[in-house]
């Protein structure tokens, strides 16, 4: 089947027309109402969209266009606009809105072949690391349905990880990619800081928010990295930089690279199972060819308490646009500013409250230095820990995250779902390019099968090469990702 | 060890003000609590030494970015009016927020 296959075999197969874009939309299309009844990745199908982008595909082929991703089966996460299509995040209070254009990531993908299926999953606002804050639908782990798929891109990798599309676009805040791809057994990559145009994604925290892709395999990432990367005059933070195309950074070997380990991500608080994979990878690095090298990041580990400060007091400010004034839901009031508060209350979340009252308190008159500008400095000292380490090191290798997938409503309380993020958050605060590609299987205490972990590689700014290099190089030698089947998938072949 | 419990630090309803969000009741209670939990979170960042460290705002130099001053294409008005919750003619019709002459 044709959807099983990598994006760049598919991209081949339709350049060479052997496939044509219109049979494998239809072959997707299909899938999704298949699949998506049980794992819940796709908030919306885009049956329409898809087909017309496919003739347009057949078309541009069939004129001789050579498209990097011709025929490639997309799902958007659904913070991104994609014109004429409902584009929600995850939100009651835009649970109706209908994008009037489309972000420019996206609309590179589309121009160079993708064919966008669906809008996934997420929770709302990106705000959160299971899904669990979505209030428009519940998405499954296709590795185990009674767990979570991580998050917020946890629809976007579930998509990829049952086969429901073949790239992905997550969006990354302080680990929004690589958590999930981590929990769902793919490549999640998250550019440096700058790397992708933020136009037409919906804000969450904008000194953090970058768009990346979700992929089944390194090179797939690259290929997708590859096509949006690059400064957009509608994005003034985007980066003026040239983008070093990474598709062939493929390397067999990781002879004369040092690879940093965290001394303060020691791997003792782990659950053995869980080490012993994180052990096994690092052995395998080193087999490789890297030296492994003890780097020190001592205020790493004030990296959560950092961003829930910092990401709230942006999240305060930007979606103060959700007023009930020129786009979204509306509570009709008499007066203007019971209006407001009446919108607001009823349409976001409660993680959403939470984040906007923490960050307007951060930013009130009298806390602003003790709160807001404490963590903007802390940001400094983090910052200038990497920097220090990448003078002992090329590459810096830790696990994405603590576990493998947890269980629906294990993380009642906040606080613990925020330390879910320990391991990716440094990383986001120090804007670095950073992945996860998957290292192996465990199975989690309780649990009835191994699920999958990710490895989290994370290199210095703009490196995106190098660090793509080198998870092609590991995911190459070890090929972890094809191990083992998807459990909910072969259950569900059986039974159709 | 004192027994009294200390005054919490952020006022819900205040802040829910700012913020213009409606609570219920309920919801002040469960948010104050857990807003205070994650205070005493952050609180940790008081062990740093940033006294003599300069915040970071963004992570990669940025300057203002100026265009030529030329005219383009905006969205179609019809367009941006369809997604809006009340409109009156071509302008968003929002409650009234100054009292009528007497």
């Amino acid at each position: 089947m044709i959807l099983d296959r990598t994006a760049a075999d598919i991209a081949a197969a339709v350049r060479a027309r052997e496939a044509s874009a219109a049979e494998i939309a239809e072959a997707a299309l299909s899938r999704a109402e298949e699949r998506n009844v049980a794992i819940g990745a796709y908030l919306s199908v885009v049956a329409d969209v898809a087909r017309a982008h496919a003739r347009k595909v057949d078309e541009r082929i069939a004129a001789g266009e050579s498209l990097p991703l011709a025929g490639v089966p997309l799902a958007v996460k659904d913070n991104m606009c994609l014109a004429g299509t409902r584009t929600t995040a995850g939100s009651k209070i835009l649970a109706n809105w209908i994008a009037p254009y489309t972000a420019t990531a996206v609309q590179r993908l589309l121009d160079a072949g993708a064919l966008p299926i669906g809008k996934a999953n997420l929770d709302e606002f990106a705000m959160g690391s299971s899904c669990e804050n979505s209030a428009l639908g519940k998405t499954h782990n296709p590795w185990d349905l009674s767990r979570v798929p991580g998050g917020s891109s946890g629809g976007s990798t579930a998509a990829v990880a049952s086969a429901m599309a073949t790239i992905a676009l997550g969006s990354d805040t302080g680990g929004s990619i690589r958590e999930p791809a981590a929990f769902c057994g793919v490549v999640g990559f998250k550019p440096t800081y700058g790397r992708i145009s933020r136009y037409g994604l919906i804000a969450f925290a904008s000194s953090l928010d970058q768009i990346g892709p979700i992929a089944k395999t390194v090179e797939d990432a690259a290929l997708v990295y590859d096509a949006m990367a690059g400064k957009d005059p509608c994005d003034a933070t985007s980066v003026d930089r040239a983008v070093e195309a990474t598709e062939r950074s493929t390397r067999d070997n990781l002879r004369g690279l040092r690879i940093g380990i965290v001394k303060e991500f020691g791997l003792e608080a782990l659950e053995p199972a869980v080490r012993a994979v994180y052990e096994a990878a690092y052995r395998d690095l080193e087999r490789l060819g890297a030296e492994l090298v003890e780097v020190s990041l001592p205020t790493a580990d004030y990296g959560v308490a950092t961003y829930y400060l910092i990401a709230p007091a942006e999240c305060s400010s930007n979606l103060a646009r959700y007023d009930g004034v020129r786009f979204g839901a509306r509570v009709d009031r008499p007066s203007l500013t019971d209006m407001y508060l009446r919108t607001r209350g009823a349409g976001f979340g409660a993680e959403v409250k939470r984040r906007v009252m923490l960050g307007t308190y951060a930013l009130s008159s009298g806390y602003y230095d003790a709160y807001y500008v404490r963590a903007q400095k802390a940001r400094t000292l983090i910052a200038a820990d990497f920097a220090r380490a990448f003078e002992a090191c090329d590459v810096i290798a830790c696990p994405a995250a603590a576990s493998p997938a947890f269980e629906f409503n294990a993380k009642a309380d906040p606080v613990s779902m925020y330390l879910m993020d320990y391991y990716t958050i440094p990383m986001s605060l120090a804007g670095l390019p950073s992945l996860s590609v998957p290292c192996g299987y465990a199975e989690p205490p309780g649990g009835t099968q191994p699920l999958p972990l990710g490895l989290e590689l994370s290199a210095p700014l703009f490196a995106e090469r190098l660090l793509l290099g080198v998870a092609h190089a590991y995911e190459r030698a070890t090929g972890h990702a094809r191990k083992r089947a998807l459990p909910a998938i072969a259950a569900s072949a059986v039974a159709s | 060890m004192s027994a009294q419990t200390p005054a919490p630090r952020i006022d819900v309803r205040y802040v829910a003000k700012l913020a213009r969000i409606a609570l219920q009741d309920d919801e002040v209670a469960t948010y104050g609590a857990q807003l205070e939990n994650l205070l005493d979170h952050v609180a940790a960042l008081e062990r740093l030494p940033t006294s003599e460290v300069a915040p970071t705002a963004l992570i990669i130099p940025a300057a203002n970015v100026e265009r030529e001053d030329d005219v383009r294409p905006s969205l179609p008005r019809d367009v941006v009016l369809a997604s809006a919750p009340q409109v009156q003619g071509p302008y968003f019709r929002v409650p009234r927020i100054i009292a009528e002459a007497e």
